[in-house]
């Protein structure tokens, strides 16, 4: 933490136009989805993106709890996203805060655009996102790990929904920032895309950007997207892939 | 769109044209009329109990669908929270709501046994053509099975038969979508039948072919409907 404790900003971008992890400006960190690894859900998912690590669980459609919030001609969808207490650097003082309800909401009303409500009148959907740990971007690996659980859990929807964030970083504008991208750079720019019809279903903004700027990052987050949306198609037929046989014996045991 | 068709669930694609069919691999229990199913009370009101049947939405079992004589307000006295039922779906409203009974053979309250959970898109394999895979568990095992649509499965006997029984549904819920599902688990049952009541029948050779759907039950307790 030495260096970055100074007022001085560490240098994001080299002269050979390489970012501090070694990344172009258009490539994202290394991920891996795997879908289904919870059983008691009724679908699931698990993504690590970077050092990010974030566990999705669905339930439902189930009976509305509280009853109140009950639609009598769709399902709703309730989010919940939470970041363990261990997930950062400082403990993080656990249960709700501001900054978790308002993720909470956008991601709800963003799944709310994408599944066929309608199918399932006076139902919820509930989605559970964990953040195991995070490294900036956990709302977009959280889309995209309860996008997954929720195809996982046979909803049906549009589409799945990818996520990544675009960000501008040393004067340049940078594809899926990572920490010290985004604590110490101009502006992030996360964004949620419906990948066959083009529809964003999620775009907040925290910084600066001119609209030259804006339009250039958000050219660089929908390619970010449709990359991440073959991630999470191929968890999904990796889950319900069923080779190798396995072993009577291993059955019985 | 665009010539395009998309599935708005997870499934595998069966085409027959002109007809193009996804048959969805996951998801909750979606009710049809007829349906037998393993309920489970999760609310007792005045005249009606509220039954968890895996579905999206709990199902009322209302007292007049049942073949007791009760007043209002006697419900908790025949079933509590907690307790198994074996019902028939009797319509779906379009509000959503599923109307289920009581009334009608191999119906009623369960006693005892054990619930073993599958997915509901497994039910046909385990039932297997024509029954193969039920009266192969059966005959294995020594069991009642009582197979509800929604992916509930009630099993009674012998502890170290409901064992084996369990232990190839979950070979059924792992491989469902394999061929020769039904040799396999005559397989599983013949290598853990350690003092069973007589070996594995051999099922018929294609018996695994077909997702047959028939009577959920065992001939013996429960008669066909």
């Amino acid at each position: 933490m030495g260096n970055v404790g100074a007022s001085e900003v560490p240098q994001l971008i080299g002269p050979d136009g390489l970012r501090i992890d070694g990344r172009r400006a258009d490539e994202l960190r290394p991920m891996r989805v795997v879908a289904g690894p919870l059983k008691r859900a009724d679908g699931s998912a698990f993504v690590e993106w970077g050092a990010n690590k974030v566990m999705a669980a669905v339930y439902g459609p189930r009976e509305v709890h509280p009853r109140h919030l009950q639609v009598n001609d769709k399902a709703i969808v309730q989010c919940k996203y939470n970041m363990a207490a261990f997930s950062v650097d400082e403990r993080k003082r656990p249960g709700l805060d501001r900054r978790s309800q308002e993720i909470s909401k956008v991601i709800a009303e963003a799944f709310e655009s994408v599944v066929f409500a309608e199918e399932f009148p006076r139902t919820s959907i509930d989605v559970y996102i964990e953040v195991l740990q995070a490294n900036a971007g956990t709302r977009c690996a959280g889309i995209v790990a309860a996008s997954v659980a929720l195809a996982d859990a046979g909803i049906p929807m549009v589409d799945l929904l990818p996520a990544v964030a675009v960000g501008k970083v040393g004067g340049h504008i940078v594809l899926d920032l990572k920490k010290e991208e985004d604590n110490f750079g101009e502006a992030d720019l996360p964004m949620a895309l419906v990948p066959q019809s083009g529809r964003m279903v999620l775009l907040q903004m925290e910084g600066h950007l001119n609209l030259e700027e804006l339009k250039r990052a958000l050219d660089l987050g929908v390619g970010g997207c449709r990359a991440i949306y073959e991630k999470m198609k191929q968890a999904l037929r990796d889950r319900y892939s069923v080779d190798p046989p396995t072993p009577v014996a291993e059955v019985a045991a | 769109m665009s010539g395009h068709l998309y599935a708005s669930v997870l499934g595998l694609v069966q085409r027959k044209p002109p007809i193009v069919r996804v048959a969805a691999l996951s998801g909750r229990y979606a009710p049809h009329a007829g349906d037998v199913i393993v309920g489970i009370v999760t609310d007792v009101q005045g005249s009606f109990w509220l039954l968890d049947i895996g579905a999206a939405r709990w199902a009322p079992l209302h007292m007049t669908g049942t073949p007791w004589k009760i007043d209002f307000g006697e419900t908790g006295e025949h079933l509590r929270v907690g307790d198994s039922v074996v019902v028939a779906v009797e319509q779906i409203e379009n509000t959503g709501r599923i109307g289920v009974t009581m009334i009608g053979e191999g119906l009623g309250k369960l006693e005892g046994g054990t619930l073993v959970t599958v997915s509901p898109a497994k039910i046909p394999r385990v039932i297997g053509k024509g029954g193969s895979m039920i009266a192969t568990l059966t005959h294995a095992t020594g069991c009642k099975i009582v197979v509800g649509q929604n992916g509930r499965i009630w099993v009674d006997g012998p502890l170290e038969g409901v064992d084996r029984v369990r232990a190839s549904l979950e070979l059924i819920e792992l491989e469902g979508q394999r061929r020769g599902l039904t040799e396999r688990v005559a397989e599983l049952l013949a290598s853990s039948g350690r003092g069973g009541p007589g070996p594995a029948h051999p099922p018929p050779p294609d018996a695994d072919a077909g997702d047959e759907g028939g009577v959920p039950v065992d001939s013996e307790s429960f008669p066909e409907q």
